[in-house]
């Protein structure tokens, strides 16, 4: 039976949407680019090699805790093995269940892949594919409540990844007070992941959004009124940091491959 | 200066219908209302529309231009390129009555299942005070003009008839945001009732009712996504849960 726009007591018009501008321009670029990424993080996540290049680290590699990890990237030690039933697992497969499980969940780019992946709906007026719908409500959508859990381990690893941009201030052998190129991208990509979290909606919960005395709380109301300026930015951090994280990686990647060399400013 | 319009304008009722195509003149400085008025007084004088103030803030003339939905009587037609033909249709969302006019009483029921105001016991009329920084926060709220586009574009209900008995809407998630962060609200399982209830979880946040808002409503940033994260406080966080059963209390008030 027909639903949605076409259901029977609803305007009799077939076509699923009289949108004349591109409305599919913004889904068919977020999927772009997401899709590559995905391809490009599970390229690199299986490489499992290139990601260690003395100072830098890779963040998709970092912390490095395991047992399999290139000698001299592991600042924190290896307390984990990297062998299970046999078979050798990337480092990386488990640290980016942290970071991808912070972006999966995060509202902007559930906005952004409900609509691009999904279709739901393709764009706003765009009748959706779909025959039925129920949301968020059941498995496994309503795991996208675990969001705020996500967001803490981001915290985590911001701090990280912050630590490895400031140890990335001393050269090859190791010496204080150098300054290479890498040591900016790595300290961009941290600085825009901060930026990235420190606008999520869950922080600006966590922070004030949860009270409803904000009178009682002026300091709490106060760090809630900047939270809620960044979060206007919040989509544009989401690309940023994306794009930051992607080309730290890459830069790495160049880098301990020996195709790039790491240009020392000082 | 005058110009020529091409208009396709949806005619019909709930048992059937078409785009119908009528050549208006525009002058400078009118709205789409204008020469749906023009068309009726000149073309099409049994034309059914729905309108009032004509300045934005009756939310009467809801209906969808371009496929968009919008207000007739903000929509400038200097907005649509020169020979851009435009299509006028009623709110797809809601049944059709005639022409284009819909039958939106789907939110006045729902309105009806939102638990009002719960004023604490101890303080008499009269005697109840906010802080200026309190009031501020639902005041963007109270600029609703209940226009329901944000009703219209969810696809929620848009797109699935049969959602309608299990889901409020955006107009009414904005609602119920405004109680629940009202300092002397005393109702205390509105957040439950907004999950379980009004379909809350069954938003996907992708932002449409914010896009279409005439008032600018930030109605998923700053009413969706908290009363989200205020479900999240009370029915998946454990640590929030222990916290409220220890203190005896819904959350810090």
């Amino acid at each position: 039976m027909a639903t949605g726009v076409f259901s029977a007591s609803r305007a009799k018009i077939k076509e699923r949407t009289l949108r004349t501008d591109r409305w599919w321009l913004q889904p068919l670029i977020t999927f772009s680019v997401l899709f590559s990424f995905i391809i490009y993080a599970t390229f690199r996540a299986f490489e499992n090699k290139y990601y260690f290049a003395e100072p830098l680290v890779s963040p998709l590699y970092s912390p490095c805790l395991s047992t399999a990890c290139i000698e001299g990237s592991s600042p924190l030690g290896q307390p984990f093995n990297n062998e299970y039933f046999g078979i050798g697992i990337s480092p990386a497969l488990f640290i980016l269940i942290f970071p991808l499980g912070f972006r999966m969940t995060c509202y902007y780019y559930r906005k952004s892949y409900y609509r691009a992946f999904w279709m739901s709906p393709p764009a706003c007026a765009v009748a959706e594919p779909h025959a039925k719908y129920t949301g968020e409500t059941r498995a496994p959508l309503i795991l996208q409540n675990s969001h705020r859990w996500f967001f803490y381990a981001g915290l985590v690893f911001n701090v990280l990844l912050t630590y490895d941009a400031v140890i990335a201030f001393r050269n090859e052998e190791k010496e204080w007070g150098h300054m290479s190129i890498g040591t900016l991208v790595l300290l961009f990509s941290a600085t825009t992941l901060w930026l990235y979290s420190l606008s999520c909606h869950t922080c600006r919960h966590t922070i004030g959004g949860r009270l409803k005395h904000f009178s009682k709380h002026p300091i709490r109301y106060k760090t809630w009124t900047w939270i809620s300026a960044l979060n206007h930015k919040h989509p544009t951090f989401a690309w940023i940091s994306l794009f930051g994280v992607a080309f730290a990686d890459i830069y790495v990647r160049q880098v301990a491959s020996g195709a790039w060399t790491n240009f020392y400013l000082f | 200066m005058a110009r020529k319009l091409n208009l396709r304008i949806w005619r019909g009722d709930a048992t059937d219908g078409g785009l119908k195509n009528v050549e208006v003149e525009a002058n400078e400085g009118e709205v789409v209302l204008d020469l749906i008025h023009r068309v009726q007084a000149t073309q099409m004088g049994d034309l059914a529309v729905r309108w009032n103030c004509k300045a934005g803030k009756c939310g009467s003339c809801s209906m969808e231009i371009n496929g968009k939905p919008r207000l007739a009587c903000m929509t400038q037609v200097s907005s649509f390129p020169e020979g851009e033909e435009i299509t006028i249709t009623p709110l797809r969302a809601f049944p059709v009555i005639k022409d284009l006019v819909t039958d939106v009483s789907f939110n006045y029921r729902k309105a009806m299942e939102i638990p009002s105001y719960e004023h604490p016991k101890n303080l008499a009329p009269g005697e109840a005070r906010m802080e200026q920084i309190d009031v501020e926060r639902s005041q963007e709220f109270r600029k609703c003009i209940e226009c329901f586009l944000c009703q219209d574009v969810c696809h929620v209900v848009r797109d699935h008839e049969e959602n309608k008995k299990s889901f409020a809407g955006p107009r009414f998630f904005i609602r119920i945001a405004e109680l629940d962060m009202h300092p002397l609200d005393m109702l205390k399982n509105r957040k439950q009732k907004a999950q379980e209830e009004h379909g809350l979880g069954m938003c996907n946040i992708t932002k449409c009712c914010t896009e279409v808002c005439p008032e600018h409503i930030r109605i998923t940033d700053n009413a969706i996504i908290p009363m989200k994260e205020r479900v999240v406080d009370v029915k998946y966080d454990p640590v929030r849960w222990l916290g409220s059963k220890i203190r005896k209390r819904e959350g810090i008030v």
